[in-house]
């Protein structure tokens, strides 16, 4: 990496802007982050629930499949055909018996073995392919897969240490609150485009700092405050993170003082919006970043996954998958159907987030070498905080970002 | 002031005119920005969903947008006007292929196509929204009004953010 790329001086509290833009930067983040050694997000388990069900995915920009085989085994192979390179799955879910790419016809098990190439031996004894071509050498390229409580990930890397490892004992303890064994359902899908950095989602979850001031409707209706109690918690690493809080009640007080945008005197005209019911112990907002493509939602009694796909240095997919549990009380699934106005690309609550991180990509584009100021909380970072003015989450972020890009 | 029988005795020729104006209404009033008016275009009880193409097929309940009252729309508008915030955009919608499916029970069923373009200040107009209106509509105070509207959206991957209604 060039002198353009000298990380500033102050170290991981400054960003410097060339990290939302340069290409370069966003190649070697594809090597290093997404096919590195890493568990990315691929699949909840219901979405693929019978032998030969797929989802078609993602890891980074790079398209996958996860498939569940004869044995009920899940396997994640590359959507890359072998022979030509064709993008062979276009379905975002189906069922199957083999894999066929359509351009050659080369099909493909479900472990995402070569089993078939038309005319391999020629045609009236002219042309085909040479004696020692192997079957063998020419599969789909299988990735690592690991599954806990019905979340499917994978990982291009061989070497990368065991999931429950990965996610470390406090964001494991997170996890399991909402993947707790129980049976899930998909509740529905939303998706947008984004004109921004992949990563300045991930700051954004990883930013308390911003939610009790930005988001006028979670203030103003006392879903998230800077004076709830709060904590902020990250793995030892610092890559992942989580943003937790309690709900408090709807008032003035000293500290929302300094929230200008705190409106007092809304009231909703169809409050069955906010009327969540306590459904997870202790905390009432728990928003939980896996590193390298993964947001966890659970705001009151909505759940999602938020699945980060890489789309250039200057743009990402948003792809969120609603859940629930299998035979949940109704009235919790319309809880959830409910309060999911709150989330998604329309979300009275998230909207602030895509539409701000657009206005950051806009002006850091062409001031590349400017950076940008991270020092609320300190300019280091503790794995636990227990207050929401901080920004350590983002600090350790860059952290080991800086360590894996070698910046 | 028409009852809801004039309404039903009218020709199709007449119900189509009554329906192409209340579409040409509606959309005035979302591309003028008059937000207020907008909830006055549905009852009570009314359901308004923007949903994905994706999920209305599959059949799942998740919606972009989910409203069950005029009260919620109401509360859309409050976010729109003092809560959200968004880059300054115009909205611009046309409605056609207005097909009237018949009269249910209560109500009016009637099926249209939308588009939605998208203009950003430095930006070029795109098309922001595809995709087709599923309407039932009732005679409140001699009226038309919508029961339930469910926005059906083809363009599944949205352009960054949906804040005015469709």
């Amino acid at each position: 990496m060039g002198v353009r790329h000298q990380w500033p001086k102050e170290g991981i509290s400054r960003i410097p802007y060339w990290v939302y833009t340069d290409p370069e930067i966003y190649a070697r983040e594809q090597e290093r982050i997404f096919c590195g050694r890493s568990w990315a997000y691929v699949a909840l388990e219901a979405e693929i629930p019978t032998p030969g069900d797929f989802k078609r995915s993602f890891i980074g920009d790079k398209p996958v499949i996860v498939v569940r085989d004869e044995a009920g085994t899940i396997n994640v192979v590359e959507n890359r055909c072998a022979h030509r390179g064709a993008q062979f799955c276009q379905q975002p879910l189906g069922h199957v018996t083999e894999f066929m790419c359509p351009y050659h016809q080369w099909t493909y098990t479900l472990q995402g073995d070569l089993i078939g190439v038309p005319f391999r031996r020629g045609v009236k004894k002219q042309g085909g392919m040479p004696a020692d071509f192997d079957l063998q050498g020419h599969g789909l390229r299988k990735l690592r897969v690991a599954t806990r409580h019905g979340v499917v990930f994978a990982s291009f890397a061989a070497d990368v240490e065991p999931l429950e490892e990965y996610l470390g004992l406090d964001m494991l303890k997170l996890f399991d609150r909402v993947f707790d064994g129980r049976e899930l359902e998909v509740l529905g899908y939303s998706r947008q485009l984004i004109p921004a950095n992949w990563k300045l989602m991930f700051e954004n979850i990883k930013d308390p700092y911003h939610a009790s001031l930005l988001h006028v409707f979670l203030v103003t209706f006392g879903l998230f405050r800077a004076d709830n109690p709060s904590k902020v918690q990250t793995d030892k690493t610092g890559r992942h993170g989580a943003l937790i809080s309690w709900r408090g009640v709807q008032r003035k007080t000293e500290d929302t003082a300094e929230m200008k945008s705190l409106l007092d005197h809304l009231t909703l005209h169809d409050p069955s919006l906010l009327q969540p019911v306590r459904e997870f112990p202790e905390y009432t907002v728990v928003m939980t970043t896996l590193w390298p493509n993964l947001i966890i939602q659970q705001q009151s009694n909505t759940l999602a996954m938020r699945q980060l796909i890489t789309k250039g240095p200057e743009s990402f997919e948003l792809a969120w998958t609603f859940f629930g549990y299998k035979d949940e009380p109704a009235d919790l699934r319309q809880r959830r159907i409910r309060q999911a106005n709150l989330m998604g690309p329309a979300g009275l609550v998230s909207v602030d987030d895509s539409e701000v991180i657009k206005f950051i990509q806009g002006s850091v584009r062409p001031s590349p070498q400017e950076k940008g100021v991270m020092e609320m909380g300190g300019r280091d970072w503790q794995q636990s905080e227990s207050h929401m003015v901080t920004e350590g989450a983002i600090r350790s972020f860059y952290d080991y970002y800086r360590q894996v890009m070698e910046l | 002031m028409a009852a809801s029988e004039d309404f039903r005795a009218m020709s199709r020729r007449d119900l189509r005119l009554e329906l192409e104006e209340l579409y040409a209404d509606y959309v005035a009033c979302l591309d003028q920005e008059r937000f207020e008016d907008w909830p006055e275009f549905f009852t009570d009880d009314a359901v308004y969903r923007i949903i994905p193409r994706e999920n209305f097929e599959r059949g799942l309940p998740i919606a972009t947008l989910h409203a069950e009252s005029k009260g919620y729309l109401k509360d859309r508008v409050v976010a729109i006007r003092q809560t959200a915030v968004y880059a300054p955009r115009y909205i611009r919608r046309l409605v056609s292929n207005i097909r009237i499916l018949g009269w249910q029970k209560e109500w009016l069923e009637v099926q249209a196509n939308y588009a939605a373009f998208e203009t950003l200040r430095d930006e070029l107009t795109r098309v922001f929204s595809v995709g087709r209106c599923h309407d039932k509509l009732v005679v409140v105070d001699g009226r038309l009004k919508f029961k339930e509207k469910l926005v059906i959206f083809d363009s599944e991957l949205i352009p960054n953010s949906l804040v005015y209604p469709l």
